[in-house]
This record gives C-alpha cells, structure tokens and sequence, in this order.
C-alpha cells in the first residue's frame, strides 16, 4: 500500500450486494480500487465484534452492504443487521474514531450501477479523513465491550423494544433506547479500559488519573469486574486495595 | 489440526478477462510465497476441462488438502469447482473461492498496477480463510412422497394433476365450495373463444376423478410447519381440523379482481367491471337490456392510478369481449378507451386485427388525462381525450365497462406468514429469481404458479402449473434431499438457553429444548439456510456458523493487513 492510500474492507451479503458488486463488474463499472471485499450470506451475520476487530487491524474505512429492506434472502437479517452496525457505530464513536469511516448501504443484485457509484463515494469520504488514527488501548476497551452480553442483547433486541415493546408491554422511544445503549456502551467501555489497565496492578487513585476518570466511577467498574471475576485484589499497599486483572481470554475476540 | 496444510492456489487468466489488467503470474508467483501453500499455477481458463484437470492432479501431486481458486465469482462457478475437489476425493467445502475478476479485473481496466496489488491482497486473504477451512456433510432427509397444492384454479389444477400424474399423491386445497377459481367467472377464452364451461367442466372431472388426487373442498390453512420433505399442514375443512403431511408443496392461490369502488361511477350496474360484463355475456343479458353502447375504460385503477402495475391481461380479455358483442350484434358500438395497448404475439396481433374488422373502436387517451364518466338527463356519458387529435370526445354509453387490474387475494398475506415466504412489493409472492427461479420460493420445497405471483391469462397460469409441477416432483422423485452444509451449530456447554437465536432465525431451524444439561438451543439443520444472524446474536458466542465462522471472517479480513503473519519463510 502507498503512504496515503486508505484501506477498505467490505462485507458484503451473498444475495444482494455481492451480487451487486459483480454486476457493477460485468457491466464494467469502474471504482477506487482500495476496497477488499469479503463475502458473507447475510448482512445480519456480521457483528460489532468483526468489524471493530477490522478497524483495529488497518482498516480505515469498512463497508456492510445487505440487501434492501423487505428483500432479504433470509426475510429480516438486514433489519438486525442495521441495528447491530448501529451498535458498533456507538462503539466507535466513544473510542473516539469518527463513525462516518463506517457505512451500512442497502445495495440489491440488479444496483451495479448503483454499488459502483456508492463504493466511489465512500472511498472518496475516507480519503478525505485520511488514514484512520485510534488509541490502541481505547480501541481494544470498545471491542472488548462489543462482547459484553447484554450490549450484545440490545443490539438484537432493539427493534423489537421500540416496536413491539418488553415483556411488560413497554414500548421504548429512540430517544429512551439511544440514552439507554449510550449509558451502557460508555460504561462497558470504562469498565473494560480499567481492565486493560489491570494488567499491571494499580489503585483506584492511580486509574482514575490515568484514564481522567472519576475516583467514585472507577471504584464503581472494579466493583463490577470484581463480582464477574475478571480481576482480583493484588496486594494492600498504605492501606489501599490495588487490583490486578485475572486471565483475559473468556469471549474476547482479542486474542 | 494434526494434519499439515498443504494449499494450492490457482490463478485464472479468464482469457484477457483477467490477465488483460491484472499481472497473472506475478500473482501466482506471490501465492506460492504464502504461509502453507504448498503450489501455485495460473491457468488460461481454470474452469475449463484442462483447467479442471490441472486442479484435480495437483491435488494428488502435492497432496492437497485446502485448494483455493482465484477467478470469477462464486456465485456461477463455486459449484463446479466444489465438485472437482470432491472428484480429486477432498472435501468440497475445503475449497475458497477469490473472485479477481468482477470484483477486481473488470472494475480497475485502467489501474493494472492497483489491481495485481489487489489481486495479491485477495489471493492472501482467501488463503488465510483457506487455512481455517473444515470438511463438512451435506445432510440428507427423507421426502414424503406427496405434494400440497394451496388453491384449485387453473393453474393449481394443472400442477395438481401434473403431479398425481407422475405417480405422486396430491392434496389439492381450496377454499371455495367448487374448483375453478377465476377462470369459472369467465365466459369464453381468448384467442380461441372456446366456452369457459367445457373447458373448465372437463378439467376439473379429470382432476376430481383422479385416484391420486385427493380434493379439500371448503378448506383454509391453519397453521404449517416443518421444511422440504417433512411438511406438516393443519386444515380447517368444513370445521373441522385435519392434519396433512406432504414433502412439497404449491401455493397457488390466483388473484381477485380489483373492486373499483369509487373509481369511474362504478356502481355494478351500469358501470362494471370485465368479470361482470363475462357474467352477462354468458347469460347473452346484453341484448336483453337493449343495450346500444357500450365503452370500455383500460387500466381503470391500474399503472399508477390505485395500483402501480400493468395487469398484462386485461388488454386480450378487453379486445376479446368487445370482439364477442360486436359480432353477436354488429347493432351495438363499442368501443375501448385505452392508453398504451398491448396485443402481443403472433396471435394475439392477428386477434387484435379481427377485433377491428369486427367494428371495435379504439380510442387512445394520455395517461394524465384518464377518461371521465358522467351523467346527463339520466344518461352516462364517458369524457375521453383523444391522444391524436388532441380535444375530448363525448360518448354515449349504456353501459361502461372497466378494465380492472388483479390484484392479490387479503388471505395471502397470513399464507405468506405461516409458509414464511415473501410477498413482493404490489404484495404478489415473491419467487426466488425472476429469470433463473421463476417458480420457486428462496424457501426449499415450496413453489409457486398462477396469478398468485402476478396477473397472467389463461395460457402462462396452466404453464407455471406444469413448471411448478415439475420442480416439486424432484425432491419427490429423489425421495432425499441434501441441505448445503453452511449451517450453524450450538457448542451446548457455552449455551445458557436465552433463547435470543430462536427468535431471530427466520426458518425456525434454531430452537431452545430441554436438555439433561438444563435449556439448551438447538438446530435442526435441514432447515437452516445458513444466514448467520443467531451467531452474530448469540450471546454467549456460543454458535458457529460454518463456513463463514468468526475465525474464518476475522482471519480473512486481518489478512488483508498484516502482510507478514502468512507470508512464509
């Protein structure tokens, strides 16, 4: 790769936008030719995970193309599909990388033109950004927080909550659902940056300073890590707790 | 992995499809430098039978177990190349396609420096993914050797029949008291203008009399559940509840007539529809009401006005009976307003001509300026604006008639729930691919014919029939079928059994059951399709979708970058 070129990745759905992708081929449509295509069934299999995991890798800009609502091979995996892009958009925005360096596009089988066009346009975007620059250790917190269960739970369920409701019956809003899921991005994100820092032993005080965090916010995520046994208490030093993380390995994608 | 892996990667030139931008060898040359590649060749054509050959020989030669072809796309030659490894005795999903040609060659012609580059990405990429490849089964199921056909008009007479025929039982369910569906509201067909009745009468004492085809009269669909080959459909006939099960089924549910209430003073009396004008013309109550006039409007609520389709048979049927009129009293005028006419065919052109000699008027209106109907002094009188000479054109009408497009029945929007299949845009069934599976559902073991999937006349209902008849005798014919191995599976001892999975599968291939280990999901892979969305939802990550597991995806996207980690020595 040359010095200024950016690095695309694209997943695309087997029945819609790879299709499209390849039309745009036989009907030689040319664009940049910076994007990696990467062929997945559907839309709805890629997760925040992978695509965190793409950017962490050298990716400055990512692209999922599914197929437009209502033609979905398999009926309704856009739909989740859009909410789980959505997901990895918080993700990304609180590791403080711009979330237009991804791109959810609805590309069908017979939109050559159309995919040929879009790819143009989005490499144009993300040239403009320029390369994409990320702290490695913010980067690794939201992945790792990508994997936390109950992030994973909302993403999927989202629609549901704001369209059919709970269990109670309780329809969410789109403003009660995005202060819900950015409350509990941003405090995955927290928990899990304290936890990389864990991998040396270190106080409360000390984190907290280090990450510009609150003392009482910090002492409320080790609570949390403790009680999921992701860290233990190292050693009592002048009287202080100071913690250390146990093995990093259940669920993450990281290693 | 005990074994050792041992990659072979194949270059294709495509002609100068891709060795005119891309530098083939140059990238054949990069593969054979990759991490666990064992051989790289390029190929004139890799799908060609020198191109086959070179694959399965080098798979005995260097003793491969992963092979990787880089060319067009997978969705043409995937299966070919599949089936050449399974014929050099390597298991066919242990083959990665690279596609270098639509994705790369043909759209960077002007940039062939980039796109070797890219090529070499991609070659890496598929090898990294290769690398990760595990053999997998495709499965097999017994087919019940019967076939459901939801609806006994024309076309599912015709399927149903067709089927029996071919030595198989058939259901054949409908809804109303008697078989016929539309086409029993039809006076005479088009061009032939034989009478509807025979026809129909000897259709259906055939199908009824068939030892193999047993009808449910008076019968809806209560609930359906299972997949191809192990259908399990409850009915409701007559109130009472029956159980069926059947290996295929055929949904041909027609279509109604659009009610055009509100549209052109229709008032079913003196303005009515095609289908009502048949009715009249059969009980010849035309001359009875000493009719002088009669004007047919085209398109009435079609192309824009309540529905945005052409209905593609009201043209012919419009033609045919004003054709019918004219020749039974040369007395009356009749004439048809219409905007764009379409009489296509040899046949259908020549019928159009007779229609003229006949004494049919046609009059063309812009389709901005659709015909008006009014009353004066008790009389109906329809406004057209005459396209050619551009002013309106009052005319006197004892009777207008509209020409009414199909549209699709209420029920089929719960049939579509209960089979899960789609209903298009204008809410028709939605068949697989327009050209390549026009008789499909993406859902295997189910099909569709008729006005079901869309207006159509006589001729292509009773066409689609046969064709759907024949496409479900396959699997019944086979007495198996074999489901693609891409589906996903539960590692049981990550599972908690939330359940999230089921509710997101849309073919219910993916269900929570208990377990001596407590609630555990589970799939049943004959149903799974292979979409991946339950293991990019599973919250535990405990499901894999093979094929395209996260390993796999993660490997193949990481290599794109980290140039080093699979470049060997």
């Amino acid at each position: 790769m040359k010095e200024e070129e950016v690095n695309l990745i694209g997943f695309l759905c087997n029945w819609c936008s790879y299709a499209g992708a390849d039309l745009a081929g036989v009907s030689r449509f040319q664009y940049p030719s910076n994007i990696r295509i990467i062929r997945v069934m559907c839309s709805g299999r890629v997760d925040p995970e992978l695509i965190l995991d793409t950017f962490l890798h050298g990716a400055d800009g990512v692209f999922i193309g599914g197929c437009h609502f209502g033609d979905c091979h398999y009926l309704e995996g856009n739909f989740y599909a859009e909410k789980k892009i959505e997901m990895a958009k918080r993700l990304l925005k609180v590791a403080g990388v711009d979330s237009e360096r991804l791109r959810l596009e609805w590309v069908s089988a017979s939109e050559g033109e159309r995919f040929a066009a879009v790819i143009r346009a989005f490499t144009e975007e993300i040239k403009e950004m320029g390369q994409i620059k990320y702290d490695k250790e913010r980067m690794e917190a939201v992945l790792m927080a990508a994997a936390d269960y109950r992030l994973r739970i909302l993403a999927t369920k989202e629609r549901e909550l704001l369209e059919v409701g709970n269990k109670y019956g309780e329809v969410f809003t789109q403003h009660e659902m995005d202060r819900l899921l950015d409350d509990l991005v941003q405090e995955e994100y927290e928990a899990n940056r304290i936890l990389l820092k864990l991998k040396k032993p270190m106080a409360v005080k000390e984190i907290a300073s280090e990450l510009n965090l609150k003392p009482n916010v910090v002492l409320q995520r080790i609570l949390g890590l403790k009680r999921h046994e992701l860290i233990e208490i190292h050693e009592i030093r002048d009287n202080t707790p100071v913690y250390i993380a146990r093995e990093l390995s259940e669920g993450g994608l990281t290693e | 992995m005990t074994e050792s892996l041992r990659i072979g990667v194949f270059i294709c030139h495509c002609g100068t499809n891709i060795g005119g931008v891309v530098d083939v060898p140059v990238v054949a040359e990069y593969a054979s430098t990759l991490k666990n590649v064992v051989h790289a060749e390029c190929n004139l054509y890799t799908c060609s039978s020198d191109g086959l050959e070179c694959i399965k020989s080098a798979i005995q030669e260097y003793e491969l177990n992963r092979v990787v072809v880089a060319s067009c796309t997978p969705r043409t030659h995937e299966p070919l190349f599949r089936a050449t490894c399974e014929g050099a005795g390597l298991n066919s999903y242990l083959f990665e396609f690279v596609n270098i040609r639509d994705q790369c060659s043909w759209v960077h012609m002007h940039e062939p420096e980039l796109a070797t580059e890219k090529a070499k990405d991609l070659v890496r990429m598929g090898v990294a993914k290769a690398a990760l490849l595990e053999p997998l089964e495709e499965l097999s199921s017994d087919v019940i050797p019967s076939a459901v056909v939801i609806g006994a008009g024309i076309s599912g007479m015709t399927a149903a029949l067709s089927i029996a025929k071919n030595g198989f039982y058939v259901h054949l369910i409908e809804k109303e008291r008697e078989m016929g569906g539309l086409l029993s509201r039809l006076y005479k067909l088009y061009p032939t203008e034989e009478l509807v009745d025979d026809f129909l009468e000897q259709r259906i004492k055939t199908v009824g009399g068939h030892e193999r085809v047993e009808l449910h009269l008076s019968t809806s669909i209560k609930n359906i559940t299972g997949y191809v080959g192990q259908f399990k459909v409850i009915l409701d006939e007559n109130g009472a509840e029956k159980s069926i099960d059947c290996g295929v089924i055929i949904v041909a549910t027609g279509a109604k007539e659009l009610e055009p209430e509100g549209l052109y003073e229709y008032d079913g009396k003196r303005v009515i529809t095609q289908l009502q004008l048949e009715e009249k013309l059969r009980r010849d109550a035309l001359n009875v009401d000493g009719i002088k006039n009669v004007v047919m409007i085209q398109c009435a609520g079609a192309r824009g006005e309540v529905v945005r389709y052409c209905s593609k048979i009201c043209c012919m049927n419009a033609i045919k009976n004003a054709k019918l009129i004219k020749e039974a009293n040369p007395d009356i005028n009749v004439f048809i307003a219409h905007n764009e006419l379409q009489a296509y065919g040899e046949e259908y052109e020549l019928y159009y001509r007779a229609a003229k000699k006949a004494g049919v008027r046609f009059l063309r209106f812009p389709r901005e300026k659709r015909p008006k109907v009014r009353t004066s002094d008790g009389k109906l009188i329809v406004d057209v604006f005459h396209d050619r000479m551009q002013m309106n054109i009052p005319l006197d009408a004892d009777l207008v008639v509209l020409s009414v497009p199909l549209v699709q029945n209420p029920d089929a929007e719960s049939l579509s729930k209960l089979l899960k299949v789609p209903l298009g845009q204008d809410r028709f069934f939605f068949e697989a691919h327009v050209k390549l599976r026009p008789v499909d559902f993406a859902t295997d073991g189910i099909f569709l014919c008729g006005t079901a999937q869309g207006p159509k006349d006589i001729e292509e209902s009773i066409s689609q029939g046969y064709a759907a008849a024949s496409r479900a005798t396959i699997p019944l014919a086979k007495g198996y079928v074999r489901s693609a191995a891409i589906t996903s599976s539960v590692d049981e001892a990550k599972c908690v059994g939330c359940g999230i999975c089921e509710s997101v599968c849309p073919y219910g291939a993916i269900a929570v059951v208990e377990t001596e280990e407590g609630r555990r999901a589970r799939v049943t892979g004959v149903k799974c399709k292979g979409c991946g969305t339950c293991g990019s939802s599973c919250i535990k990550k405990a499901i894999e979708m093979h094929h395209f597991t996260d390993e796999q995806l993660i490997a193949q996207e990481r290599a794109a970058f980290v140039i080093e980690a699979v470049v060997s020595g």
